[in-house]
């Protein structure tokens, strides 16, 4: 059986290449500790170190509770770190900026606005004027080909459409960074792949660094260069791990061996099989005699 | 569909719905004209036709039917003539037809002495002090409403004398607002407006801190600074239920009216209603409170229609007599061409 650890050359020489790259995220030993008066304080991530370079594609995995979704807030800024430091091309992060683009799992699409005037937003509080702003955001819904939408409000898009027009809205602001919590988890299952293989082709025509949070093993190995997986209670480091699937990538290699090397690696590191084991209902018999499903 | 209607919150098909809509009118008016007509349900009065050889009874009365009973038994037993009459309802309840009359020739009835207003005069008069009420309340109290609502600062500085400020029954402040603003229209305004004002700080405010704090983390990771969070993401974002907050205060204010417009010189509606109840013209009292009430059903239909077409997001909207004016209005000016892409979104 093939180990996750073996590269075949041009994998190997792809990594390389990056790690040559700048480094656009630099965490460094960061802590968040959330306290509510009267409760005990729970640490949400200890001790978090990872390094992100240019046009990297790194996905962020681990069981719920473990943090993931804290850790995107906190790079974005709307969470303040307990601890620790986190430089955005070289340059401390304080509070929520335009230099990194964040796209929710909830749409959070001003409903108010037209799907033009939503991509639009960033550029016009970023201070670029009507004319500008809107040759731009044209510009950025043509890359998500949802053009012929400009004059459509939210509500009259479907949830594939939805989460393309945020993603059009965070790329218009030009970030160094993109950060993706859960964006396509409460998509269904065929648009979601869709989503993955539109996410792929943004990500090779833009310069762009993604940052993906996911619980979806398919979806992280199938989309990531890196994969941070991480430990719940407390939020730690389990492995920073190299996706050995060559580039560029399709969905039918899902079936091949690098693939189900990866993707059986990380489910032994946040489902381990004792645990499963343990995880198992009691034995009930409420059923006639005779008809056994097996 | 009968057994639909018994199901919680389903939905109503367009028919059925316009029928219920009627019905909650019709029925209130079908019990009014059945104790109105039928003899047999109320009509504790009699109304004397014809007198017969009484000495206390003249044509025309209205007398208790126990009375008018034990006359005619009193006149049977002597030999008398009998009184002759019809069964009534007491004065203070005319029937539909009569405050249906009303409601028309209380407008081309002159008033009764030269210096009391026609129906139509103390109607504006009123409608003024509402305005002016609600307008200098919502001039204030919204934007307070939604600055207490989005900062905690604010709402923990302000609401809670608010709370304990809206307690105070407004017609309390009465015979205060007169002796500080004199006895014109000014202390009316001003408990129209202590009347809406502290609910509607509070009102505004709970609505704000019910905008999706998911919209302001988007908005500031998109680089929005404080100032254009408020601005373009807080108010437009509760700027519907705000309009429908507003709807429903509007209502509050009216109810403040009667209390305000006896306050000081009594004027308006409140005025006309208690002179015409003086010459016992209760045809006209009923039709100056049903007009009341249309006035502010016509109100809020109109407002809730403006309102679908101000808000073309919300998805109830549609376009209708308010946008298809402003287009017309603004072809006219600029000679545009209607926008093409909104057509390109609908086929698609």
């Amino acid at each position: 059986m093939m180990s996750y650890l073996d590269q075949a050359p041009q994998v190997a020489a792809r990594f390389a290449r990056i790690k040559q790259r700048p480094v656009i995220l630099d965490v460094k030993g960061l802590d968040k500790v959330f306290e509510s008066p009267g409760r005990p304080p729970t640490t949400a991530l200890e001790r978090i170190t990872f390094q992100v370079h240019r046009r990297e594609l790194l996905c962020v995995i681990g069981p719920s509770g473990c943090g993931k979704s804290t850790l995107a807030r906190l790079v974005a800024g709307l969470e303040a770190p307990s601890g620790g430091e986190m430089l955005l091309d070289g340059k401390a992060i304080h509070g929520p900026g335009p230099d990194r683009g964040m796209v929710f799992q909830g749409y959070t699409l001003f409903p108010w606005l037209t799907v033009l005037r939503n991509v639009m937003f960033g550029l016009e509080v970023g201070g670029s004027s009507y004319a500008e702003a809107e040759r731009e955001a044209r510009m950025w819904l043509e890359l998500v080909g949802l053009t012929k939408f400009a004059a459509a409000y939210p509500h009259q898009l479907s949830g594939g459409m939805k989460q393309r027009v945020a993603i059009a809205r965070a790329l218009a602001n030009r970030p160094s960074m993109l950060l993706m919590d859960e964006p396509f988890g409460a998509l269904d299952a065929q648009t979601r792949a869709q989503m993955q293989s539109y996410l792929l082709q943004i990500w090779k025509q833009v310069d762009i660094t993604i940052m993906f949070i996911t619980h979806d093993l398919d979806e992280a190995v199938y989309l990531a260069d890196r994969i941070l997986i991480l430990d719940a209670h407390p939020g730690r480091i389990r492995e920073l791990m190299e996706v050995p699937v060559p580039r560029p990538r399709f969905p039918d290699q899902c079936v091949t061996d690098e693939f189900m090397a990866a993707r059986r690696h990380i489910e032994e590191l946040i489902h381990p099989r004792a645990a499963q084991m343990e995880d198992k209902l009691p034995a009930f018999h409420m059923t006639m005699a005779g008809d056994e499903v097996e | 569909m009968a057994s639909n209607w018994t199901r919680p919150l389903a939905g109503l098909s367009p028919t059925a719905s316009r029928g219920f809509w009627a019905a909650s009118f019709l029925v209130p008016l079908a019990l009014w004209c059945a104790i109105s007509y039928l003899p047999f349900i109320w009509h504790p009065m009699v109304r004397v036709v014809d007198a017969g050889d009484s000495t206390w009874l003249t044509p025309g009365e209205l007398v208790e039917r126990a009375a008018f009973a034990t006359e005619n038994v009193d006149l049977v037993g002597r030999r008398a003539r009998p009184a002759t009459g019809l069964l009534s309802n007491p004065v203070f309840l005319p029937a539909p037809h009569e405050v249906a009359r009303a409601l028309v020739t209380g407008f081309t009835t002159p008033p009764a002495r030269p210096e009391e207003p026609w129906l139509h005069q103390a109607l504006w008069h009123s409608i003024q002090v509402i305005f002016w009420g609600f307008f200098v309340s919502s001039l204030i109290g919204v934007p307070l409403g939604i600055l207490c609502g989005a900062l905690p600062a604010m709402g923990r500085l302000v609401e809670p004398f608010i709370e304990f400020f809206r307690y105070l029954p407004a017609p309390a402040f009465g015979a205060l607002a007169v002796a500080v603003l004199g006895i014109e229209d000014a202390p009316k305004v001003a408990i129209i407006f202590i009347g809406t004002f502290f609910q509607q700080v509070l009102v505004i405010a709970n609505t704000t801190r019910r905008i999706d704090p998911a919209l302001l983390e988007a908005a500031e990771t998109l680089g929005a600074s404080r100032r254009t969070l408020i601005t373009r993401v807080v108010v437009p974002g509760i700027i519907t239920d705000v309009y429908t907050d507003m709807r429903v205060l509007l209502g509050w204010a009216w109810t403040y009216l009667i209390v305000a417009e006896l306050i000081g010189v009594s004027s308006g509606i409140t005025y006309f209603i208690n002179q015409q109840a003086k010459y016992r013209a209760y045809d006209r009292v009923f039709a100056s409170i049903i007009l009341i009430g249309l006035i502010g059903l016509a109100t809020d239909l109109v407002l809730a229609s403006l309102g679908r077409q101000l808000f073309p997001w919300m998805k109830t909207a549609r376009s209708g007599w308010f946008t298809s004016g402003v287009a017309l209005f603004r072809r006219r000016r600029k000679g545009a061409a209607p926008e093409k892409v909104a057509e390109e979104v609908a086929s698609a």
